[in-house]
């Protein structure tokens, strides 16, 4: 088995749990919402990954270069979609943070849920 | 006339898209109350189009920018994606239609522009997801629809509907990003998007792991936007918290379209290529539909709070539909399609009634509603129309769909097939007692203060709530337009001749 040269998608899986860890364990909102960021950052490498070749350049035709080996543009147009996804669901999510610490007077899940039951 | 036709599947998301943003800058509220619910209707007019359309049998194919599929975005319109149009863009007319009086109750006018835009990105985010041919684009517009209805949920005057609003979009974002995951996998072994072209590629890499690990995600992504027991925790809070109209239009569609996709992705892309398909996805999902069946129905069963009470009577419903889709029969699978039909009649009917109490009681704790039939006797008959409905008493639209998923658990056959119609049974006698304690609440518990004169909700919300009680009763008793949809759409996803 070729590990290292999976390097990349350990790394996509890792940065995948780490993600999920903090939106599952944490209890700060904010922190939770970094954890969604960097689960969704990690599914732009896994994409990014598996458009790439090794020796690949980017697909643009030039004089004299008949030969050359071309990445996959397409993850990477898909994926700046799914950036500008992430970014708003991260405004979104802080915009509701704000509002939450408005009403509520805390970020953190426990005392939003303890001012709720009184 | 026939160019328009043509056109039809693109004007579904591109009219609510563009008005959107137009919206927010009209004023006073009332008018931009008109455009949307103008909009809406137009909307609900094209997918009458498309229906007609589909009824003659054919799917509507049309090529975004005029670039050929594979290349290009293709979107495609059948029986199935038709059905679930006419559910989406009728919720959403009936309940703006019906929702002035409640939403100015609710909402400051000011805000109002704002929150009429979110509600078209939802209707167009949800018609593009019904009317893509393409697993990217249906991402793209899951994301749009998720993101537009956050803002709707915690567009509502409750503080408590921000925390529920913020767990819906840890829910709803984890979900689709699991399903852009598998559909990464995919394109990274079929190279395509075009769920068509992702089948006929599918064939020579079947059996390799990063399919299947796929399929898994899809599934499970899915599963957490569709709500589907046990990944229902995000439901009863966003919908309880929410702005009653709103309510009306997301218990209407929104969990059912990710079910669509779900579905649709199971049945035409999957299941002609898998060889182990069928008993697998039976395995994993009969058993959480039950599951959900069960547990939901006696969770609403000790709810206190009427709209908490609906909401989880929900949850109980999608496992119905997984339940018809779970059996891969083609009665089944036509169970499942007019369930879903039949379930946003029904819930439809009963939210909009609860809107109508809305605007009157105190509150939707069940203590309060004591006494309300004497005094909105109207709305309180419209929501036993409702709940008969719900429940599946002969006459009503939830009968047909409860007596085809009956008959498909008859030919599975065997002690299995006694358990599922013991399931349906029980959990449609567990219907029963929860609609019995609104009923009884509302009729036979004596108020705590004296009850007061008649005093019902303004006319056009009742009398819409009334339409939709009536249609509750007229696709009971002449339910040809939900089984021919269902049954050409169930046909189509088995692959068979229609």
């Amino acid at each position: 088995m070729n590990f290292l040269g999976l390097y990349n998608y350990w790394v996509f899986a890792v940065l995948l749990m780490i993600g999920f860890y903090a939106v599952v364990a944490k209890t700060n909102l904010v922190k939770k919402l970094m954890g969604l960021s960097l689960f969704q950052a990690a599914v732009f490498l896994l994409y990014i990954t598996m458009g790439k070749i090794s020796g690949g350049t980017a697909p643009i035709i030039q004089k004299g270069l008949e030969d050359a080996v071309f990445s996959n543009p397409l993850p990477q147009v898909l994926i700046l979609t799914a950036i500008v996804v992430g970014i708003s669901t991260t405004a979104l999510g802080l915009g509701i943070i704000v509002r939450i610490n408005e009403e509520y007077g805390s970020i953190d899940e426990r005392d939003v849920q303890e001012s709720d039951r009184r | 006339m026939s160019s328009i036709d043509a056109h039809l599947p693109v004007l579904q998301v591109v009219v609510p898209l563009l008005v959107a943003p137009l919206v927010t800058i009209l004023r006073p509220s009332g008018l931009a109350w008109a455009a949307t619910t103008a909009t809406s209707f137009m909307a609900l007019m094209i997918a009458v189009g498309l229906t007609a359309g589909a009824l003659e049998g054919d799917i509507q194919r049309y090529e975004v920018g005029a670039w050929a599929a594979p290349y290009g975005i293709e979107l495609a319109v059948d029986s199935f994606g038709a059905l679930l149009l006419l559910i989406l863009t009728g919720a959403s007319t009936f309940a703006l239609l019906a929702g002035k009086a409640s939403l100015d109750q609710q909402i400051e006018s000011g805000r109002q522009p704002l929150f009429f835009s979110a509600w078209l990105l939802v209707l167009a985010g949800l018609a593009g997801i019904l009317v893509s041919a393409d697993a990217f684009n249906i991402f793209v517009f899951m994301e749009i629809s998720s993101l537009a209805s956050y803002v709707l949920i915690a567009g509502g005057p409750d503080r408590r509907a921000l925390p529920a609003v913020f767990k819906y979009l840890m829910m709803g974002t984890i979900g689709a990003t699991f399903y852009l995951i598998g559909i990464g996998l995919i394109y990274m072994m079929t190279g395509t998007l075009n769920l068509a072209d992702i089948q006929v590629r599918l064939v020579d890499v079947a059996g390799l792991r990063p399919v299947v690990v796929a399929i898994g995600f899809i599934t499970v992504g899915l599963g957490l936007k569709a709500a589907v027991f046990p990944l229902h925790v995000w439901l009863p809070n966003a919908y309880n918290f929410a702005p009653h109209a709103a309510t009306v239009l997301l218990a209407a569609c929104a969990a059912k379209v990710s079910l669509y996709v779900l579905l649709t992705f199971d049945f035409v892309v999957l299941q002609p290529v898998l060889p182990e398909h069928d008993p697998h996805f039976g395995a994993f999902l009969m058993p959480l539909a039950v599951l959900g069946i069960l547990a939901a129905s006696a969770v609403a069963l000790f709810e206190p709070n009427l709209k908490r009470l609906l909401a989880f009577s929900s949850v109980a419903q999608i496992g119905y539909i997984l339940l018809g889709a779970s059996m891969v029969s083609l009665p089944g699978v036509t169970a499942s399609l007019m369930h879903m039909f039949n379930h946003a009649l029904a819930k439809g009917a009963l939210f909009l009634a609860v809107m109508c109490l809305a605007t009157r009681l105190p509150s939707l704790e069940l203590d309060d509603l004591a006494g309300a039939a004497k005094r909105m006797p109207w709305t309180m008959a419209a929501f036993v129309v409702g709940g008969l409905s719900l429940i599946g008493i002969p006459g009503t639209a939830g009968f047909t769909s409860k007596w085809y998923l009956i008959s498909a658990s008859l030919e599975v056959g065997g002690a299995g097939g006694w358990l599922l119609i013991g399931v349906i049974v029980t959990g449609s006698l567990m219907a029963v007692v929860y609609i019995w304690r609104v009923v009884e609440a509302a009729w036979f518990r004596v108020p705590l203060a004296e009850p007061t004169e008649v005093r019902e909700a303004p006319a056009l919300m009742l009398s819409v709530t009334w339409l939709a009680a009536a249609a509750n009763v007229y696709f009971g008793l002449s339910p040809w337009l939900q089984t021919t949809l269902a049954s050409n759409g169930a046909r189509m996803l088995l692959g068979e001749a229609p």
